[in-house]
């Protein structure tokens, strides 16, 4: 057991260790880029991807985002009944939604739906013998393949994170209007009262992380696949783990660091 | 010395794992020459010309482009001197998702000063020059793997390389198509003075293009020269590799 845990984290360390690696060669290719006056990616991929991760991702975390709000807003408001504090609804919802399941969603979302493409698709280019072609070219394969990638993810994180927590409250106000007897104004009133600019903050810096953490897994992933279309899947399936429980760790330290220094 | 010399490798040696695949290249190519690597299946060719283009890391020896060390060369010089080389992979290795147009733009777009007109053309060019400028648009997919190989040929030649390493260009081609892949590559060498690696196992097409060849064996290479003295060899293993090939010729008449 002891043993298969230190295998376990040796294997882990060593991953982080290619993941750093596999960073810094991106890195220094779009530095290389830039010192040959030329640009490190192409707009047009960047907006594609874009596209893809962001304006694709919308309806799902709309429809999850709604649903959940919707039930986090009927249960706490049926225990709040039984104390008659069903007017605290409003403000337990959306702080709750803005600082932790906005993020969290949105994060478990990318990283099924973006994650996982982004390492099926480079691993399928890896296995092809493309990303030797575009490298043997000297173009560069990292930046031109990672660097849209990530870009598109992590900068779209927090946007889809917000429309997470839209959606969200939405959906807790519409139920609590409906089973609750508490009024859309009086919702809305309650969470601009209750809702702080740290609430917002810490969400928003959750979600550049996140976008951050399964841009870099998904790629690393996929750049690393070895074993042909097996391959692909076993790493399709291990960048979607990989990359939602490094999210769900990532998040419970951020909400300790944040209740610890900014309580 | 008359000639440049455009490559030259010593002692090259590389393992996957236990497995010893080269275990001391030397060989030196003129600029202008056209070099064909001949050899078993599995005796490392492909291995050899990616080690040329700094895909894969030696584990001891040298290999110079131009008197230029390439082994431990850092990224932004080595990407500088590949965009010098131009490689025909074996499995044409075209990006699947680009059309075939967009393949052979690809490269001219990343890395050279080009105008958008100027990339047309040069795109249109290349494309006739293999035969398929019929096919611009069309996927990888829906081609054949002839067509890829050409394909890929067509990129290799995109940006005017100095040095074509061509990974047996005409397998899976029709002896015409074979035949207009020769041509090209002696082409090359007259018009455009491009120096060319081949590999292949076609021994006519080798015979045809060749100025000098070499035949890799066992991890090294056995002999080095000229297409007479390959015929003219009194080694068993080259007399047997090109007999089975003349043999095959005769019994069929
Ligand atoms: N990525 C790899 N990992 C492990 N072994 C490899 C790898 N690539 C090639 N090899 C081994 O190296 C040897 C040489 O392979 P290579 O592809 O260079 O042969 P080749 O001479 O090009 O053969 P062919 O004429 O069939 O194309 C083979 O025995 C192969 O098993
Ligand atoms: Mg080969």
């Amino acid at each position: 057991m002891i043993s298969y845990i230190g295998a376990l984290t040796v294997s882990g360390l060593q991953e982080l260790g290619s993941m750093v690696a596999l960073a810094r060669q991106t890195i220094s290719e779009v530095g290389e880029r830039f010192s040959k006056h030329r640009s490190p990616f192409r707009l047009e991929h960047f907006f594609y991807q874009c596209d893809r991760a962001g304006v694709g991702s919308v309806p799902m975390v709309v429809l999850l985002s709604v649903f959940v709000g919707l039930t986090m807003a009927l249960l706490t408001g049926y225990q709040l009944r039984i104390f008659g504090m069903v007017i605290l609804v409003p403000a337990v919802v959306s702080v709750s939604f803005t600082r932790e399941m906005g993020p969290l969603f949105t994060g478990i979302v990318l990283a099924s739906r973006i994650g996982a493409a982004y390492t099926a698709e480079l691993g399928a280019m890896t296995t092809g013998g493309e990303v030797d072609a575009l490298e043997g070219m000297g173009l560069g394969a990292r930046r031109y393949l990672v660097t849209p990638r990530f870009l598109a993810i992590f900068l779209l994180t927090p946007c889809l994170a917000v429309i997470s927590i839209l959606s969200g409250i939405f959906g807790a106000a519409f139920i609590s209007s409906l089973m609750l007897q508490i009024s859309y104004g009086f919702f809305l009133d309650q969470v601009m009262t209750n809702l702080l600019v740290k609430d917002v903050l810490a969400g928003v810096v959750k979600s550049f992380l996140f976008g951050g953490i399964i841009g870099t897994i998904a790629c690393y992933k996929g750049l690393s696949v070895k074993g042909g279309a097996v391959g692909v899947g076993v790493a399709t399936t291990s960048s979607v783990v990989t990359a939602i429980s490094t999210v769900i760790v990532c998040d419970s330290l951020c909400n300790i660091f944040i209740i610890t220094f900014f309580p | 010395m008359s000639k440049q010399t455009m490559v030259e490798m010593r002692g090259v040696k590389l393992r996957f794992g236990e497995k010893t695949v080269l275990e001391s290249v030397d060989c030196s190519i003129s600029a202008g020459d056209v070099f064909v690597i001949m050899g078993l299946s599995g005796s490392g060719k492909s291995t050899l010309l990616g080690i040329l283009l700094g895909l894969l890391k030696p584990d001891a020896g040298s290999v110079k482009f131009k008197g230029m060390e390439l082994t431990g060369l850092a990224r932004p010089k080595l990407n500088d001197v590949r965009t010098h080389l131009g490689m025909v992979y074996q499995n044409a290795a075209l990006i699947s998702s680009m059309s075939v147009s967009d393949n052979i733009r690809l490269p001219l777009r990343e890395l050279s000063d080009k105008s958008a007109k100027e990339i047309e053309s040069t795109v249109e060019l290349k494309l006739k020059l293999v035969g398929l400028d019929e096919d611009k648009d069309k996927l990888p997919s829906e081609l054949s793997g002839g067509m890829q190989k050409r394909v890929g040929l067509a990129r290799a030649l995109a940006l005017d390389p100095e040095l074509v390493l061509f990974d047996e260009p005409s397998a899976g081609l029709d002896p015409i198509n074979g035949k207009l892949i020769n041509d090209l590559i002696i082409d090359l060498r007259k018009r455009h003075s491009v120096t060319s690696i081949v590999v292949t196992h076609e021994m006519e097409g080798a015979f045809a293009v060749a100025t000098r060849m070499a035949f890799l064996h066992e991890g090294k290479i056995l002999l080095v020269g000229t297409p007479e003295e390959f015929r003219n060899s009194g080694n068993p293993v080259i007399s047997a590799f090109l007999q089975s090939y003349s043999t095959h010729e005769k019994s069929k008449g």
